[in-house]
C-alpha cells in the first residue's frame, strides 16, 4: 500500500518528546569541553560615535579571558549582498567608529562561564557621542539624516519604474489610494541564534549553528574571514525555529569564528531573547501606497503599487524584498495596466531580512487591503470585486506583466470553496442583524486570495541533492541538501524512499546540514524543500532501484528487464520467481549500495488559495478576537496530510499574529520599546481560534510529485483576512482603513475619529 | 551553598552558587537539557518543569529554592523504557510539535493542566497554555494533543 498522501506520524517525535532535542545550547560534544562563553557590549543607542572602549574593570573581573574590539579581531565590513545594493553601506562584524542602532555589538566579550559573561559586559565602558538619528523609514527617505554619509543617501537601491506614469489611471471611473503600512514584526523562533566554534589542529574551523543552510552559512562566514569554503565545517543541531533569519552569516556569527580563532579555544554563544528582539533580523517594514482605478461595477482597469521598504540599519535581505513584493504586485487578478515602483532605506533600527513569505505577503497585503477600498468605494462586496477581477483556471503557464510565471492555478475555485466553507452569505446575514440591532459587539468578515511564488532559487538554479546508501543490516541513510526545523523531513524523507524501495520508514534515517557529509547542499527557506529537496530524494530512490536491479540481474543471473521490486520484503527479484530474489541489503553486504544526485527544477511554483476570517470587535474597547478562519490553501499534491496542515496552521497564526497584535517600536529617542517577550506581543493560545481547512489540491506540472510549497501559505493569506475583518467590522461605522497591528487603541480610536 | 534534591526521582546532592537558576541547575549540573531557555522574562514557558508537582517556570527559580524539593522534567516524565505518557504520546499522535523548541515546557504545562483539570474545554486548555508560547504550530494542534490526551487519560 502506497504511503504517499497518508498521516504519517513524525519519527523525529519521540525524541523531542522525551530526552529534547539537542539544539546548539544542548551540545556536549568532546570538542567543545571547556569552551569560553561568547557575549556582547551592545549600543544603547541609535545613531553614535564610538569615543572609547575601556575594558580594564571588566578583564579584572573573573573568568574574564578576552574583550575584543573590531580592530583587535581586524574583521573587515562585509560588502553589500546585492550588486544593486549603495556600495557604501558596508556591514561590520562589530562595530568600529559608528553604531547605527540600538543593540548593535560593539564589544566581544569572553569568560570562562556563562554567568560571568553577563557580569562582565555590564563592566565594559564604551564611550558614545550621540549623533542625529532616524527610526522612521519616510523620514530616513528625505536623507535629513544620513546614516552613511559617504553614500551621500539613505536610499540602497530602487526597483521598477523611474517616472511614474501620469496616464495610468485614464478612463477609471473611481480611483482610490492609500498608504497602507506594513509594520515591522520580530522573527522570535523559540530558539534564538546559537554557535559554537572549534579552530581546529590544521587550521578548520568547526562552527555548529542554527541555521536553516549550512552551506550558505559556511560560504558567508569563511568568506568574511577571508578564508576558502573548505576551511569551514558547518554542523547543524537541531534548530528550533527560523522563519528566514537563520539564512547566511550575522556579524555575531562571524565574531563568534574569529574570536575562536583569535584565542584558540572553542567558544559558544546563544544570544538571550532581549539580544534577539533587537539584534536577530526581522522582517516586512514596508510602506505600501496603493492606488486602484476601475469601474464602478467592480472591475480594476489599473493598478500602482509604490512600495518604500525599511532596510533597517545595513542592508542585507530585507533591502532586497521589494522585488519580490513588485514582482507578485499582479497578484490573482488580471489588472490591464500595473506600475510599481519601490525604494529601500537604511534607518537606525534592527536590519531587516527574510521572514516567512519575505516580500510576497507584503504584496498581497497591499492589494487585498486595496481592493476592500475599492469595494468599499463603490459599495460592492469584496467577494464580488474579486470574483470579477479574477484570473481564470489555467493549465499552461500564465506569465504577469511584473514577471511573474504562474505554473497551474484556479483562483475562482479556491475562492468559491472558501467562501462556501464559511457560510459566506449566512455570516453576511449575521452581520447585518448585528449592524441593525446596534450591537456593542460587531462582527467583520475579512477575504484574502493570493498566489505567492515558492522555490525561488538564490543561484543560478531551483536545484537540490540527494543521495542514499543502503546498509548490510537493511538499514539507509538518506542526506539531503534540505534542512528541517520543524517541518518534518525525517518523516516525508523516508516516506519518500520507502515508496520507491520499500525499505521501512523506520529504518531509513534522514541526515542534513553538516557542509563536510552535505557540501553541495542547498538549505531549507522559500518553501522550497519538498518540491526540490523532497524530490531529489525520490529521484535518488528511483536511481538507488536501478542500481539495485542492474546488480541483481548479475547476480541471479538474469536480464535487468526481468528484475522487478518486491516492495515488501525491500528486495530485487526475478519475475514470476520470488524464491530467486535478493534484497538490498545483501546488494549492500557485497559492495557498496548508494546513489547521489540532483534534482533541477524547470523553475519555481506558485501556490494559491483564499482564506475568509471571521472576527468580533467590541465597540467600547476596540478589541478584535479573530472568531473563525477559514482556508484553501493549494499547494499541489500533498505528500502527508500532518504535516502541510500543520505548515498552514503555523502560517494563519503568524498572520493572524501580524494583523491583530504584533510590532516592534521605538519611541521617539530611538529606544528599542519591544525587546522583551514581555513588551512583544507574542501571540499566545488564547488570541487564535481553532482554524478550519478546507482541501483543494491543483499539481504542479514542475516535479514528479506534483508538490508546490507550503511552509509560508499561511502566513501570506491570513494577514490581509483578518486585517480586512477587522476594518469591516467597523466598516458600517465610517471606518475606511486601520493600520496594522489592529490593537484595541487602534481599533477604538478609529471609531472615534469616524463619528466625528 | 549545598542543595539536597530529588530530580526525576533520583535524590542528589549539590554544591551551587547562590544566583544559579533552577533552569540552569538543571541543564547543566544535571545534565537534563530538554528544558529549555526560551526568554528573560519569565513569558514563554519553554523552561517549565513540575516542582513538587506543581508547573514553574524554571528561569525564574533559583536552584537554592527547590532544596528539599522535588522536581520532574520531560525526561522524566515516563518511566526508562516505559511507554510515553499519555500527554506525550498525544502530541505524536495530533503533531503538536515541529521544532520541538517549546515542547518539553508545553508538555509539562499541559500535564500540570490536565492534572488540575482533567476535562478541560478547549477555551480552557488555551487559557491554561497562555504563558508558554510556540511560533511553529499556531497552537492549534497542541490544543488537539491535550485535548485527545484528556480523553485518553479518563478513558
Amino acid at each position: 500500500m502506497s504511503v504517499m498522501g497518508t498521516r504519517v506520524v513524525r519519527v523525529e517525535d519521540p525524541r523531542l518528546l522525551s530526552t529534547g532535542g539537542v539544539y546548539t545550547e544542548d551540545l556536549r560534544d568532546p570538542r567543545l569541553t571547556g569552551a569560553l562563553h561568547l557575549g556582547f557590549v551592545r549600543s544603547p543607542l541609535a545613531h553614535a560615535r564610538v569615543v572609547s572602549v575601556d575594558a580594564a574593570e571588566a578583564l579584572a573581573a573573573p573568568g574574564v579571558v578576552a574583550v575584543l574590539t573590531a580592530a583587535d579581531l581586524g574583521l573587515p565590513a562585509a560588502p553589500p549582498m546585492m550588486p544593486n545594493f549603495n556600495p557604501a553601506m558596508t556591514l561590520p562584524a562589530l562595530a568600529g567608529d559608528v553604531v547605527r542602532y540600538a543593540g548593535e555589538p560593539v564589544v566581544a566579550v569572553l569568560c570562562e562561564d556563562a554567568y560571568q559573561v553577563e557580569d562582565a559586559v555590564g563592566l565594559v565602558d564604551v564611550e558614545y557621542e550621540p549623533l542625529p538619528f532616524v527610526v522612521d523609514m519616510r523620514a530616513a527617505a528625505r536623507d535629513e539624516v544620513l546614516l552613511f554619509p559617504e553614500a551621500g543617501t539613505n536610499t540602497v537601491c530602487t526597483f521598477g519604474a523611474e517616472e511614474l506614469d501620469e496616464g495610468l489611471f485614464e478612463g477609471c471611473e473611481v480611483v482610490v489610494t492609500r498608504e497602507i503600512e506594513n509594520q515591522r514584526v520580530a522573527v522570535a523562533s523559540m530558539e534564538g541564534r546559537a554557535g559554537a566554534a572549534v579552530p581546529d589542529d590544521d587550521g578548520r574551523l568547526t562552527l555548529w549553528l542554527s541555521t536553516q543552510a549550512a552551506a550558505m552559512s559556511q560560504g558567508a562566514v569563511a568568506g568574511w574571514l577571508g578564508l576558502g569554503p573548505e576551511q569551514v565545517r558547518v554542523i547543524t543541531p537541531d534548530v528550533g525555529g527560523g522563519f528566514g533569519a537563520k539564512i547566511g552569516a550575522d556579524p555575531e556569527h562571524v565574531v563568534l569564528a574569529a574570536a575562536a580563532r583569535h584565542v584558540g579555544r572553542p567558544v559558544r554563544w546563544t544570544e538571550t531573547r532581549s539580544e534577539n528582539l533587537v539584534a536577530m533580523c526581522q522582517g516586512r517594514a514596508q510602506v505600501n501606497t496603493v492606488t486602484i482605478g476601475g469601474t464602478r461595477d467592480g472591475k480594476v482597469l489599473a493598478y500602482r503599487l509604490d512600495v518604500l521598504q525599511d532596510a533597517g540599519a545595513y542592508p542585507r535581505f530585507g533591502a532586497f524584498l521589494p522585488a519580490l513584493t513588485t514582482m507578485m504586485a499582479a497578484a490573482v487578478y488580471t489588472f490591464p495596466k500595473i506600475e510599481t515602483r519601490a525604494r529601500s532605506v537604511v534607518t537606525n533600527t534592527t536590519t531587516i531580512g527574510a521572514y516567512r513569505g519575505a516580500g510576497r505577503p507584503e504584496a498581497t497585503h497591499a492589494i487585498e487591503r486595496g481592493l476592500d477600498l475599492f469595494a468599499a468605494e463603490i459599495g460592492m462586496d469584496p467577494a464580488e470585486v474579486r470574483r470579477r477581477n479574477l484570473i481564470p483556471r489555467f493549465t499552461e503557464p500564465h506569465a504577469t506583466s511584473t514577471g511573474g510565471f504562474y505554473d497551474t492555478g484556479d483562483y475562482p475555485e479556491a475562492l468559491d470553496r472558501a467562501l462556501w466553507a464559511s457560510g459566506y452569505d449566512d455570516l453576511r446575514a449575521e452581520q447585518a442583524r448585528r449592524r441593525e440591532r446596534g450591537d456593542e459587539v460587531q462582527m467583520g468578515i475579512g477575504l484574502c486570495v493570493y498566489v505567492e511564488i515558492t522555490g525561488a532559487p538564490l543561484g543560478p538554479e531551483a536545484s537540490e541533492v540527494a543521495e542514499i546508501q543502503v546498509h548490510a543490516d537493511g538499514t539507509a541513510t538518506v542526506l539531503t541538501g534540505t534542512s528541517p526545523h520543524g517541518q518534518g523531513h525525517a518523516t516525508a524523507w523516508a516516506m519518500l524512499a520507502h515508496e520507491e524501495t520499500g525499505i521501512p520508514i523506520e529504518k531509513i534515517t534522514v541526515e542534513h546540514g553538516d557542509t563536510d557529509r552535505i557540501p553541495d547542499g542547498t538549505g531549507t527557506f522559500g518553501s522550497r524543500s519538498l518540491q526540490q529537496g523532497g524530490v531529489a530524494v525520490q529521484q535518488a530512490s528511483i536511481e538507488l532501484v536501478e542500481l539495485a536491479r542492474q546488480r541483481a540481474a548479475q547476480l541471479l543471473e538474469a536480464d535487468p528487464s526481468d528484475i522487478v521490486l518486491d516492495k515488501d520484503r525491500a528486495a530485487l527479484q526475478v519475475k514470476g520467481s520470488p524464491t530467486s530474489a535478493v534484497t538490498f541489503a545483501q546488494l549492500a553486504e557485497k559492495e557498496p549500495l548508494g546513489v547521489k544526485t540532483k534534482f533541477v527544477a524547470p523553475g519555481p511554483t506558485f501556490p494559491f488559495g483564499a482564506h475568509v476570517a471571521v472576527v468580533d470587535v467590541d465597540t467600547r474597547t476596540g478589541k478584535a478576537r479573530l472568531r473563525r478562519l477559514i482556508a484553501v490553501d493549494d499547494a499541489g499534491t500533498v505528500l502527508n496530510p500532518l504535516l502541510c496542515e500543520g505548515q498552514r496552521h503555523g502560517g494563519f497564526a503568524q498572520g493572524a499574529a501580524q494583523a491583530l497584535m504584533e510590532e516592534v517600536r521605538w519611541d521617539a529617542d530611538g529606544n528599542p520599546e519591544t525587546s522583551t517577550f514581555a513588551s512583544y506581543p507574542f501571540l499566545s493560545a488564547t488570541e487564535v481560534p481553532s482554524f478550519e481547512l478546507v482541501e483543494m489540491a491543483t499539481p504542479t506540472t514542475y516535479n514528479s510529485l506534483g508538490a508546490k510549497g507550503i511552509g509560508e501559505a499561511g502566513t501570506i493569506g491570513s494577514t490581509p483576512a483578518v486585517h480586512n475583518a477587522v476594518v469591516d467590522a467597523v466598516a458600517h461605522l465610517g471606518v475606511r482603513h486601520i493600520d496594522m497591528p489592529t490593537t484595541p487603541q487602534r481599533v477604538w480610536t478609529a471609531i472615534q475619529e469616524a463619528a466625528r | 551553598m549545598k542543595i539536597g534534591t530529588t530530580v526525576n526521582g533520583a535524590a542528589r546532592q549539590d554544591e551551587i552558587e547562590d544566583r544559579l537558576l533552577l533552569v540552569h541547575y538543571l541543564r547543566d549540573r544535571c545534565g537534563l537539557t530538554a528544558t529549555n531557555v526560551g526568554c528573560d522574562t519569565t513569558s514563554c514557558g519553554a523552561c517549565t518543569v513540575l516542582l513538587d508537582g506543581e508547573s514553574v517556570k524554571s528561569c525564574t527559580v533559583l536552584a537554592a529554592q527547590v532544596d528539599g524539593r522535588e522536581v520532574t522534567t520531560v525526561e522524566g516524565l515516563s518511566a526508562d523504557g516505559a511507554d510515553p505518557h499519555p500527554v506525550q504520546a498525544a502530541f505524536r499522535q495530533e503533531h503538536g510539535l515541529q521544532c520541538g523548541f517549546c515542547t518539553p515546557g508545553m508538555v509539562m504545562a499541559s500535564v500540570s493542566l490536565l492534572r488540575d483539570n482533567p476535562k478541560p474545554t478547549e477555551q480552557e486548555v488555551r487559557e491554561g497554555l497562555e504563558g508558554n508560547f510556540c511560533r511553529c504550530t499556531g497552537y492549534h494542534n497542541i490544543v488537539r494533543a491535550v485535548l485527545a490526551a484528556a480523553d485518553g487519560v479518563s478513558s
